[in-house]
């Protein structure tokens, strides 16, 4: 047991301050543990998200003494033991209140993806599709994605530039990519990923991947393999001499 | 005063009420059905526990083991509920699962496969063959991802972060709902003709729990005020494995499937237990030599299956005993060891998020050491009373799917069964809804004096000058679930914990949120205090009247099954003067081929289920 002392922004969208706690941690806790306590000892009213306590649903991200983290699997033990450690809600949303952010942004944009679309006629008798373990081996390791939109939050194209509008974000580039190579998906994405999604905003500083508590190689297995296939299509130059002689036709 | 005209009011043919995996099936189910259709959730989107299910979801596709058959499947899940199942939904589940998993396959999900390209399935405790199709460790993930992903563009309006307060209705019948926005504490009035719950299990009464903080038995207690039944509530699954330490984490779900991959239990002394402890039902399809076991893992098909992969209601107490007996680990539970079963790679490859789990929250690496793991409440078998087939409650309007209705898994649910009750149930009550909603001629209507009240009760919690700490009432609640309503039960420590779940009813009356009605988890966890002690009580009062010991409800003062026991369920309702009624209720004769099915030994079944091709 030691005790600890912590700066929790507490406020709004009007604005608001970081007040301090000072609370007893044992071993083994997690910051979200300590937040827990103070809310439960000293501020009933704190807002904050959480749910599986386990870094499976992505509920609890915030900023950790600056770093965007999941307050779940942050160990105390990963500070200083007089180290005060301040929390504030992630930066590229709107606060909501205390530690939540308005992040409805994202949700609007998964539902302008276009969903999966497989042909019927590959499934056998009973059902079934046919997949080959490699050939899912890449998009399994997209859908392991939680969605606590850390990997948003640090976008510098987001974040610092707040281009929301010309740009999906990571976490929606790779769900683009797991939907482009998706064995079964007969949709053409790539003209979409290019100019509605943004694929060209993103200059591959791999501040996500350096974020993302799920490990996925967002910038090299995901956005650089998508900006590749734009590529491709839209700037190779056998394919832009072939149009310029026998004209548009795709 | 307040004015109900001032209250925001939406309208849909149908509100779900969760957005778990049950929920969302059961929402795009209603929306294919051509009904308006609002789903709430009191997190946001995507965040439902179904996340937290790992192992997989059970359906006889046969894909690896090519034996497999509903009709097994529906065996299987017999014995493990210990026969007190309703026979019917059994029937259904295992009949509709394997069209539900590759239905998920069409709308996006990318399950691990089999060297032909299918679907691959792994074992699991009580399943014949290997049955549940998983994506590593992290099933629920890609199941509440895929619904999610799908349900979006189905045309069903998502309410996020939106917390049911009571149902409303009009005579007998549904008319809505009165819920609140977490974001700005204001309220809304949801006007549908019908309600789907959602809403999982009631977890949190427990200290020890693999349960979020949404698991606050919301939708049984709704239900049981609306003037619902509540059925085999004695019934609540202790998972075997849960975290032991540190104690911040304890409870946090360590899944089966590390069993399933081959990990064994040992005690402090390095005894392989599981041997001592298989029951006279399982003796003849379990392994009892290490030898045998080790067979099995190595993929012989004639070898028996260890007894680790026993039903979850007999590891959990052997775990128990061993640690009662002074056998335990340092930290109080069992060692879970797959390291000395399994080369690390595929360790990492098969169970990446326990394999992260672990290293993170109690820094061990279980590529090379044993996990401490104990018994954590993990699941309500029981919950509202439905009709098997629609889905619909004694109350006209009122339906629910997934953990929070009663009557699939009997006295103890088969690990990998629940996501495939969540699919299944969740598409039948929402062709229930649509059935029940084309036979209304009148639409229900609001009766504002309702709305109101429940509007008040909310409030008063919010205006009081001062009265309890929510916080620290869920807490005595928790301990008093735990020692008193725990694995191991006697009339004694059940009358005691009744006792204390007055007093609580009582200091509850006086409970206080500080602060404002915006984003505040005191009052939200004041709220759902309500809906937990209603959860907490009917368990504790039906586990008082079974006299008799049965799949995850255990008697110390009634050991054993008793077949009298097996004629009846209990089931709770509130009473015309507001205290809650328990009864014992006879049950439902089988149909004379299923009971046929459940009791053909395991061979015969075989052979029936081969001839048929």
């Amino acid at each position: 047991m030691a005790l600890r002392t912590f700066k929790l922004f507490r406020g709004d969208a009007s604005g608001g301050e970081l007040l301090d706690y000072k609370i007893e941690v044992e071993k083994g806790m997690v910051v979200l543990d300590a937040i827990h306590r103070i809310q439960t000892e000293q501020a009933n009213d704190l807002a904050v998200r959480w749910n599986c306590k386990a870094g499976k649903c992505g509920s609890c991200s915030m900023e950790i003494n600056g770093k965007p983290k999941l307050a779940c699997m942050t160990r105390m033990n990963e500070y200083e033991s007089n180290e005060t450690i301040s929390i504030r809600p992630i930066k590229t949303f709107p606060v909501v209140k205390d530690l939540t952010a308005d992040v409805s942004w994202n949700f609007e944009q998964n539902k302008r993806i276009i969903p999966i679309k497989p042909d019927p006629s590959q499934k056998d008798e009973k059902g079934n599709y046919r997949m080959y373990q490699e050939d899912v081996d890449r998009i399994q390791e997209f859908r392991k994605c939680i969605e606590c939109y850390l990997c948003q939050n640090v976008c510098h194209v987001l974040r610092d530039h707040d281009q929301k509008d010309n740009f999906v974000g990571p976490r929606f580039m790779i769900r683009l990519a797991g939907l482009d190579m998706h064995p079964l998906d007969q949709e053409d994405r790539i003209p979409a990923i290019k100019e509605d999604f943004g694929s060209g905003m993103c200059n591959i500083t791999r501040c996500c991947t350096d974020v993302c508590p799920e490990h996925i190689q967002i910038t090299d297995n995901g956005i650089i393999p998508m900006k590749e296939r734009v590529v491709d299509r839209f700037y190779d130059p056998v394919i832009w001499l072939w149009k310029k002689v026998f004209g548009n036709s795709d | 005063m307040l004015d109900i005209s001032e209250i925001q009011t939406i309208e849909h043919d149908v509100l779900v009420v969760g957005a778990g995996g049950a929920g969302l099936s059961a929402a795009i189910e209603c929306s294919s059905q051509g009904l308006s259709t609002g789903l709430i959730c009191k997190s946001l989107l995507g965040k439902a526990h179904t996340v937290m299910a790992e192992g997989g979801v059970a359906a006889a596709l046969g894909n690896v083991d090519n034996r497999d058959h509903w009709k097994v499947h529906f065996r299987d899940t017999m014995r493990g509920g210990k026969f007190l199942n309703v026979w019917r939904m059994a029937e259904l589940h295992a009949k509709h699962a394997p069209d539900r998993v590759r239905e998920l396959e069409e709308w996006g999900a990318v399950f691990d496969r089999t060297k032909r390209g299918l679907i691959n399935q792994r074992n699991f405790g009580g399943h014949r063959y290997p049955r549940l199709a998983h994506v590593g460790d992290r099933t629920g993930l890609e199941i509440i991802r895929t619904l999610q992903d799908h349900g979006i563009h189905q045309g069903i309006e998502v309410y996020m972060e939106c917390t049911g307060l009571d149902l409303l209705k009009d005579g007998d019948r549904i008319s809505g709902m009165v819920a609140m926005w977490r974001e700005t504490g204001q309220f809304v009035i949801f006007k549908a003709g019908a309600v789907i719950f959602a809403t999982g299990g009631g977890g949190k009464a427990w200290k020890i729990t693999s349960n979020s903080w949404e698991y606050t038995g919301d939708g049984h207690a709704m239900a049981y005020e609306a003037g619902a039944e509540l059925m085999d509530m004695e019934f609540t699954q202790f998972h075997p494995t849960g975290m032991v330490w540190p104690p911040s984490v304890r409870g946090t779900l360590v899944t089966e499937g590390v069993r399933g991959e081959g990990g064994i239990l040992v005690n402090s002394e390095g005894h392989r237990f599981m041997f001592e402890n298989i029951p006279e039902r399982f003796a003849s399809e379990t392994a009892d030599t290490e030898e045998e076991a080790a067979r099995w893992l190595a993929g012989d098909k004639d070898a028996r299956r260890p007894p680790e992969l026993l039903t979850r209601d007999v590891v959990a107490r052997a775990i128990r005993k061993e640690v009662k007996a002074g056998r335990g680990s340092p930290h109080g539970g069992a060692f879970l060891d797959i390291a000395s079963q399994r080369k690390a790679e595929d360790i990492k490859k098969k169970l990446p998020s326990m394999y992260h789990q672990f290293k993170v929250l109690a820094e061990l690496d279980i590529t090379t050491e044993p996990m401490e793991v104990g018994p954590t409440l993990h699941y309500m078998m029981g919950g509202i009373r439905v009709d098997a087939d629609s889905q619909m409650s004694q109350v006209p309007g009122l339906f629910a799917c997934g953990e929070c209705s009663g009557g699939m898994h009997g006295a103890n649910r088969l690990g990998g069964n629940s996501l495939s009750d969540l699919l299944v149930f969740g598409k039948l009550a929402g062709i229930g809804v649509a059935k029940y909603i084309r036979g209304i001629s009148n639409p229900p209507r609001i009766v504002d004096e309702q709305a109101k009240a429940i509007i008040r009760t909310a409030t008063e919690i919010l205006n009081r000058e001062s009265g309890e700490n929510p916080y620290l009432l869920h807490e005595d609640l928790e301990e008093n679930m735990q020692s008193n309503v725990g694995i191991v039960r006697s009339a004694e420590l059940l009358l005691e914990g009744i006792t204390k779940l007055e007093s609580l009813k009582k200091s509850y009356k006086e409970v206080k949120a500080n602060g404002a009605s915006q984003y505040n988890p005191g009052w939200h966890e004041a709220l759902a205090l309500r809906n937990l002690m209603i959860t907490a009580e009917s368990v504790a009062r039906s586990a008082l009247m079974r006299e008799e010991s049965r799949g995850a409800h255990t008697r110390v003062d009634f050991p054993g099954e008793q077949d009298e026991w097996l004629q009846s369920n209990v089931v709770i309702h509130k009473g015309k003067d507001g205290n809650m009624m328990v009864r014992k209720t006879d049950r439902h004769q089988p149909n004379s081929e299923l009971e046929r099915i459940a009791n053909l030994s395991i061979d015969e079944l075989e052979k029936e289920v081969n001839g048929e091709g």
